[in-house]
């Protein structure tokens, strides 16, 4: 049992500062995913809370406990690293071993605890084996029963994924929440892949540049991302993003798409006037009927076909390319001339010079500490 | 290479002898005339053909030089014994102290640790002859002149720089997450050294330790100035072949092959795990 909260920490490498000034709490059984890109300093603050890196500035704390100064050894977490780290002189029985040997178990303690936690991610048969022999799914799953087999009560995932092929991947984004769930361990996961994220994360903290960008579930990044850098991360096929100016008029708040009045509903009164970008997502859009109002002609450029969904590129009359997905099966045009339109509830406003979202309401400056 | 024919076979063993054959002439010459006697060694021009004896290797092991002044004494064996015991002393305080160090060069960036161990190494820049004439005069106040406890310190010049480098490299070669996993797993730093550090980095400590062997070994200049006869190794020792009768060809040949033979066996035998040293550093994290 065991939370983990991270107080103004800052971390330098020579003149560069890696992380700055970054306060986090996670919770007591909770996963939270970082996510962001290479360089934003997410592997640094994990090796810091692991106690292989001192931090510059900052406490950490474990369970309660301030652990800044305490070495690696006696913090209690577990961790996978992203390139396994496995031992190669030792078997891999003797690789998961380690955290047990460490704490002195019995011999048949250790076997019978190596035994379970490798039946549990399906490489008792390969126990014997040197990591040299193994493949890289193997390796993947020998270095996460490795930060598993102690049971610690913190969880540090560090891209455990990235090398491993693409099937295996998916198979194990399935698995791994469940297999962390029924650990009831607190769980830092790193991940640059933001479908992982989605799936594994209770919360998802977006980092780049040593800071945390925004911090909240899955759904409130996918619906209510604070940048335009974080909207473009989050989805796929990726936001469309289109400069627009919002005006009023008696119906409300509406931009000019296409020379077409687009109305949206909620759209926050300090937006108006402002040189904004307009984030509609792919599945905001649909294929709309010619006479509908609000409705904007397009010509159909492409279409992909990605089995569960249809993705269409269309152009609109002032050269602007616009993703369109629909479920399969729903009404839409693959070629020719036609007409979109938008859902006026789910289009994002960003500020254009800022790149921030207009009217975001749980956003917070984050240089100084904690996300609401 | 499967259809390599039979004349390509023949032709690359040919080139392979006459390639073993240059290299290893000398040593094969020396190896014959250590069974040949002062006569035969010089008769012009040089015979293949000769009745052995190993009437040379009697001489050193009993320690009776027959020339033709008469009998002398030498103390080969005592010299080869020198060896062995300088050797193998000076090798092992060296890795006892130079692989400790290594691995804080290696892992430790400390203020100055660089200007240390470069310090470290630029003893083996200077030449020996400078550093003896000062170093005598201290060991012969200090007392330390001929004694083995001397001679192992100053032959650290030779073995401690070269092991500090070689076995460094070999520690910055291992992935420091494979440590810091060790470390998190719950273990010391001083148990990830030596369960983890030290076997990974074994192949290139084994190396090393040859290497500084064999340089300490086939050392001279040290052991002339710094030991009298009865701790002379084998390289001084030699110098008594040279005897006011002429020069003993055949009992220096045969004190040769002598006194490389553990180098020549150590280097067959650590063989094994140099090559394995090199197939594990093959293995990515």
């Amino acid at each position: 049992m065991a939370s983990l909260e991270l107080k103004n920490v800052v971390k330098r490498y020579k003149s560069q500062t890696v992380l700055d000034n970054l306060s986090l709490t996670v919770a007591d059984g909770e996963t939270l995913v970082l996510f962001g890109p290479s360089g934003a300093g997410k592997t640094v603050l994990l090796r810091l809370v692991a106690g292989v890196i001192d931090p510059d500035e900052g406490r950490i704390f474990i369970g309660g406990e301030d652990m800044t100064d305490v070495d690696a050894e006696f913090r209690g977490v577990g961790m996978a690293f992203q390139n396994f780290a496995l031992f190669p002189h030792m078997s891999a029985f003797d690789n998961i071993a380690t955290p047990l040997e460490a704490k002195r178990s019995s011999p048949s303690a250790i076997k019978a605890g190596v035994e379970s936690v490798a039946k549990l991610l399906k490489i008792a048969h390969v126990l014997s084996h040197k990591p040299r022999a193994l493949s890289n799914g193997q390796k993947q799953r020998t270095a996460l029963a490795r930060a598993l087999v102690g049971s610690p009560p913190l969880l540090l995932l560090d891209d455990p994924l990235r090398n491993v092929d693409a099937k295996l991947r998916f198979e194990m984004r399935l698995e791994l929440p469940r297999l962390l769930a029924d650990r009831g361990a607190t769980v830092v996961y790193v991940t640059q892949d933001y479908k992982e994220a989605m799936a594994l994360g209770d919360r998802i903290a977006v980092m780049s540049q040593g800071v945390i960008r925004q911090l909240g579930t899955p759904e409130q990044i996918y619906r209510e991302p604070a940048s335009i850098e974080i909207a473009r991360l989050f989805g796929d096929p990726t936001i469309n993003l289109l400069d627009v100016k919002p005006a009023r008029d008696a119906r409300g708040v509406y931009v000019g798409l296409s020379n077409v009045q687009v109305h949206l509903d909620e759209a926050p009164e300090t937006a108006i006037g402002r040189d904004c970008v307009i984030g509609l997502r792919p599945e905001a859009l649909h294929f709309a009927e010619d006479n509908e109002p609000g409705a904007i002609p397009v010509t159909v450029e492409a279409e992909t076909p990605l089995n569960e969904k249809i993705v269409t590129l269309v152009r609109t009359v002032r050269g602007r390319e616009i993703l369109v997905s629909r479920p399969a099966g729903a009404p839409g045009r693959s070629e020719g001339k036609a007409h979109i339109a938008v859902d006026g509830k789910s289009a994002l406003l960003f500020d254009q010079a800022s790149g921030e979202r207009i009217g975001a309401k749980n956003v917070v400056k984050l240089r100084n500490g904690e996300a609401a | 290479m499967e259809h390599t024919s039979l004349l390509e076979r023949i032709l690359r063993g040919v080139a392979l002898t006459l390639v073993v054959i240059f290299f290893m002439f000398p040593i094969l010459w020396i190896f014959m005339m250590s069974f040949q006697t002062n006569e035969t060694i010089l008769r012009i021009p040089p015979q293949l053909i000769f009745e052995p004896t190993l009437a040379n290797y009697t001489a050193l092991i009993t320690g009776k030089l027959m020339t033709a002044a008469g009998t002398l004494d030498i103390a080969f064996m005592r010299n080869l014994w020198n060896s062995v015991f300088l050797s193998v002393t000076s090798v092992a305080v060296s890795l006892l102290l130079g692989v400790p160090a290594a691995y804080a060069f290696a892992r430790h960036k400390f203020r100055g640790s660089e200007d240390i161990a470069f310090t470290l190494l630029s003893f083996k820049f200077a030449p020996a002859l400078l550093v003896l004439l000062p170093l005598t005069l201290y060991f012969q106040k200090l007392g330390l002149a001929n004694t083995y406890f001397g001679l192992i310190w100053v032959y650290q010049l030779i073995c401690l720089p070269l092991i500090l480098w070689i076995v460094r490299g070999y520690f910055e070669d291992i992935p420091a997450d494979i440590e810091y996993a060790y470390r998190i797993g719950g273990h010391s730093w001083f148990a990830t050294f030596r369960k983890i550090a030290l076997p990974l980095a074994g192949p290139g400590i084994a190396a090393a330790g040859l290497l500084a062997f064999i340089f300490a070994w086939n050392n001279f200049v040290f052991a002339l100035v710094l030991a009298s006869a009865d701790k002379q190794p084998v390289t001084v020792g030699a110098l008594a072949f040279i005897t006011s009768s002429g020069i003993q060809y055949g009992q220096i040949s045969a004190a040769i092959v002598l006194s490389i033979t553990p180098t020549l066996a150590l280097a067959l035998y650590a063989q094994r795990y140099l090559v394995e040293g090199l197939s594990l550093g093959a293995v990515k994290g």
